[in-house]
């Protein structure tokens, strides 16, 4: 639960309130926990839910910073050659199973690390998408962007987590 | 015919909305080809499934 705050948050301190505010919310009205979920799966509805409320009094002032996301040309030109095509040495390796990393408290940290070296827009969109789970449809209507740029954004996203998350884990795995 | 680059960006993109014909068969006939795009694909859905573990939330999908 508290990495899942953090991802959303950056900001470790604001993650631990909030997700001890969703366990007292949680303690406070067991009665209306509905046994069609299990309680994880409730409580965490009701720590993404507090999340959602919190993120969404920043984004109305925000809106300019996720518009210039667009806008900045970071092509990770130097993955390929002139022509478009992968640089040999740069070439994506195909990642071993996910369920070994999983279980991995090291890995985690890498991931966390990886997220928080994306431009804070950039990380906001995808972990919405990504980590919380929205529809593209739901993160326009929630940060007042347009589909095709949170298409851009999440691109831009899943490219540099892609190659941090090589660079820093799985070439080192592969190389034990 | 696309260049690798800019078959990331249907990689990526075929995770938030479907793809159209054209698309499909576009990136159908380059995978075919291209070993460096196939992994960048498996990748990108390991990535997912990492990013969906991450916050350890229940989702329905």
């Amino acid at each position: 639960m508290l990495r899942f705050a953090r991802l959303q948050l950056s900001d470790a301190g604001l993650a631990e309130d909030m997700v001890q505010e969703a366990l007292a919310t949680a303690f406070k009205s067991q009665a209306q926990f509905e046994s069609r979920s299990t309680v994880s799966t409730w409580i965490f509805s009701i720590l993404r839910n507090k999340i959602l409320d919190l993120l969404r009094q920043g984004w109305h002032k925000r809106r300019i910073e996720f518009d210039a996301e667009v806008e900045t040309d970071e092509d990770f030109d130097a993955l390929f050659r002139p022509n478009g095509h992968w640089n040999a040495q740069e070439r994506p390796n195909a990642w071993a199973d996910p369920q070994q990393q999983m279980e991995n408290q090291q890995f985690w940290v890498v991931f966390e690390a990886c997220v928080a070296r994306l431009s804070p827009a950039t990380a906001q969109v995808f972990t919405l998408r990504e980590v919380m789970g929205l529809e593209v449809d739901e993160i326009c209507k929630e940060i007042g962007i347009t589909a095709s740029n949170c298409w851009v954004i999440l691109h831009r996203a899943r490219m540099a987590l892609r190659l941090c998350l090589e660079q820093r884990w799985f070439e080192k795995d592969a190389s034990q | 015919m696309k260049s690798c680059k800019e078959m990331t960006y249907l990689l990526s993109v075929q995770l938030d909305r479907p793809l159209s014909l054209g698309e499909r068969v576009e990136l159908r006939l380059h995978l075919m080809i291209c070993v460096g795009c196939r992994n960048l694909a498996h990748d990108m859905r390991v990535l997912r499934q990492l990013s969906r573990q991450a916050g350890g939330v229940p989702h329905e999908d």
